[in-house]
């Protein structure tokens, strides 16, 4: 009971301090500036924080240990993957896009080529792929409330819903800046020190990793929720209360090697040393082939490894809410040290999932039956320290949890908010429309944060619960295949024509969002097919760059003709760029 | 009587003129002489993002492959920890620090050599 008390008031601290971050920002912020893009006034190190805080997701917090703990070494590209993605961004996109002075991609497409087109399927994408990284941070908000405390599954993502929009609709980005920048320090004191307390318990205890396959560390008793299929690994002797392939069973039961089924509401009880089953989605594997690269028991190891480092690699520059961090940077040298900074937090923050999930896999194996790797971080504590410590370890976690759901699902509902109401509603920041009053431009923006994260929540509530790090991996496929090659063209490519960039974005979205919604609906099948489809970046990102080009070249004739204007713009330095603006100062 | 005339060749002013109009005002008009000088700045600059994501290929593609097709390499311990585990979970990320530090210093100095030249243009 103390435990749940104290997961609760955790989540209401988290809660109660970004709502708070938020109305202090709205003190100081009074200009439309200031709601929208913080009137650039936020230094590297604060911007960077905020952008880690932003991108550090549920997936980062509890996805990545709960996939290690799974499928073992290979998930170590998650979040090799994730900082990489920085890296590249910081070569290819940083200091141009913050000079194209876009705020979001649409805004980008308009700026460099000129198209109402272009701008609106851009303005698509943003919000499909807002939405697809929304929905599982919901998801684990629910999946935490509902580990720690027994509340229904669906209270969870409405309170982050309720919390982002109170924040949103009162501070804007002011106050999201450094909502999001606390958010980042608070997620990562709430792994760091539970992380060091659970390596000193290991290593005091002396405990190995057996080679053989993960058993029981003590007496665990697990309740399966839904009528489940397991691999038992090995036969063996276990105590199971409910249905065992169809038969009523009470007690000790000789269970051989192979595949069983599981009733609804059966209680599992493993002794110190009992074999744990496996659930069926979930690969069974010896210790010491987990340990191994391409050991993680999918098909295909070595492709599916190297299309998610292209897809996370590629994809971070078309995340929609990574963008209009980049435009509170005063100018492109700043964006570019921004980004450094944020590859040095991200890289002291990625020491952290993996130690969770290795040292799960010894501790908390019994999440293999339940299927529930996403609570890794969230049990491991509890169950390494008995009593007060543990709980207030616990309680730590959770809101760390809470802080990673909350501060992505509001960089993204700022975002996708962003381009709803300047894109959907018509009211943003018309240039042409000056006259438009600020309070109708933020009725606007607040209509549109409501839409940006109730159709996600909505999805939400029906949806079977998919691995975490897996979903935001296929929403970075989708922005690597459509965002990834018009960026990098745009920027770097001179010759790129609209409809060049129309024909690449849709190509790109359609084949990788087809990719997606097959996978999702699990209609992919195994094999090189189910392969492909599970990691569609390989093949979908050079298509799309190849589609994108070759209608460029064949459209010549449509190239933007303030082209060379626009690229000096882009690559031009602030100081040289303030005396161009002096030659002409009328032109601006 | 003594004192001090400054002797001037009548067209030194105009030719001083011409000589420092500014490259930046090349830029601006968009004249050939402009043009050439972006285009330049543009060249270095994508050279170095190119050199930036060639290494991170040849260092991520590396990694997985060598633990593709060396799995000798896990028999390595260190602290007893396998070799692919020390280098994927930690060591890597120094070394991407490493990069992202070099390419932003040679932006910069991409930049700055470029503001030089268009300042003092000969």
């Amino acid at each position: 009971m103390s435990a749940d008390a104290a997961a609760i008031g955790a989540v209401a601290a988290v809660g109660a301090a970004t709502v708070l971050a938020g109305a202090f920002g709205m003190r100081r912020g009074r200009t439309t500036s200031d709601f929208y893009v913080a009137s650039r006034s936020v230094t590297p190190r604060w911007n960077a924080a905020a952008i880690g805080g932003e991108y550090l997701s549920a997936a980062s917090f509890l996805g990545i240990a709960g996939l290690i703990l799974a499928y073992g070494f290979d998930v170590l590209w998650y979040p090799v993957g994730y900082t990489a993605g920085y890296l590249v961004l910081l070569a290819l996109v940083a200091a141009p896009l913050r000079r194209s002075g876009a705020y979001t991609l649409p805004d980008f497409a308009e700026i460099r080529l000129g198209s109402a087109v272009v701008r609106w399927i851009a303005s698509l994408l943003v919000v499909l792929i807002g939405w697809l990284y929304l929905l599982p941070q919901l998801q684990g908000a629910s999946l935490t409330l509902s580990t720690q405390t027994g509340a229904p599954r669906w209270l969870g993502g409405l309170v982050v819903s309720a919390v982002v929009l109170t924040a949103v609709g009162v501070g804007g980005m002011r106050s999201i800046t450094f909502a999001q920048a606390f958010q980042f320090w608070l997620k990562f004191t709430a792994l760091l020190v539970p992380a060091v307390v659970i390596l000193v318990v290991w290593q005091h205890r002396g405990d190995g990793l057996p080679d053989g396959y993960p058993t029981a560390p003590t007496s665990i008793t697990v309740t399966v929720r839904a009528a489940t299929a397991v691999d038992v690994p090995t036969a063996e002797t276990i105590t199971i209360d409910g249905t065992l392939d169809a038969h009523p069973v009470t007690g000790l039961v000789v269970v051989g090697a192979g595949e069983h089924h599981l009733g609804a509401g059966t209680r599992v009880t493993l002794r110190h040393g009992d074999v744990v089953p496996v659930v069926k989605s979930l690969p069974a594997q010896r210790n010491v082939d987990w340990l191994r690269p391409l050991g993680s028991g999918r098909p295909h190891p070595l492709y599916a490894s190297l299309s998610l480092i292209l897809a996370i690699c590629l994809g971070t520059m078309g995340l929609p809410h990574v963008l209009v961090r980049f435009y509170t940077n005063p100018d492109g040298r700043d964006a570019r040290r921004t980004t450094l900074v944020v590859i040095v937090l991200l890289s002291s923050f990625y020491l952290l999932p993996t130690l969770f999930g290795a040292i799960g896999r010894r501790y908390v194996p019994d999440l293999l039956l339940t299927g529930n790797t996403d609570a890794t971080v969230l049990l491991l504590p509890e169950r390494m320290l008995a009593g007060l410590p543990g709980v207030i370890l616990s309680a730590l976690v959770t809101a760390g949890a809470f802080a990673a759901f909350l501060s992505t699902a509001s960089g993204l509902t700022v975002s996708v908010a962003g381009v709803l109401s300047q894109d959907v509603l018509g009211t943003g920041r018309d240039r042409h429309r000056p006259q438009r009053l600020r309070s109708q431009r933020l009725r606007a923006f607040r209509l549109g944060a409501v839409a940006a994260i109730g159709v996600p929540y909505l999805l939400s509530l029906p949806s079977e619960h998919l691995g975490l790090a897996a979903v935001v991996g296929l929403a970075f496929a989708v922005a690597a295949a459509t965002f990834c090659p018009l960026l990098i063209l745009g920027i770097w490519w001179p010759r790129l024509t609209d409809a060049g960039a129309v024909a690449g974005l849709v190509t790109g979205g359609l084949l990788a969002t087809a990719a997606v919604v097959v996978t999702v609906f699990g209609a992919a099948g195994g094999g090189w097919f189910g392969a492909l489809l599970d990691q569609p970046a390989a093949w979908a990102v050079p298509l799309a760059f190849l589609v994108m080009v070759t209608v460029s070249l064949a459209t010549s004739s449509r190239r933007p003709r303030d082209v060379n204007r626009v690229m000096t713009r882009l690559h031009a330095p602030e100081a040289l760029a303030k005396e161009l603006a002096e030659l002409r100062p009328s032109s601006r | 009587m003594n004192e001090r005339v400054r002797v001037i060749h009548p067209r030194t002013e105009a030719a001083r003129r011409v000589a420092t109009r500014p490259a930046s005002r090349e830029i601006d008009e968009q004249t050939g002489l402009g043009e050439l000088y972006m285009r330049t700045l543009i060249r270095s600059q994508r050279r170095l993002a190119l050199l930036v994501c060639a290494t991170v290929t040849v260092l991520l593609g590396g990694c997985a492959l060598l633990g593709a097709y060396v799995p000798r390499l896990d028999t390595v311990r260190i602290a007893g920890v396998a070799l692919p585990w020390v280098v994927l979970g930690v060591l890597i990320y120094p070394v991407m620090i490493g990069i992202g530090m070099y390419t932003v210093r040679q932006a910069e100095r991409n930049e700055s050599a470029f503001i030089e030249i268009v300042r003092r243009r000969p």
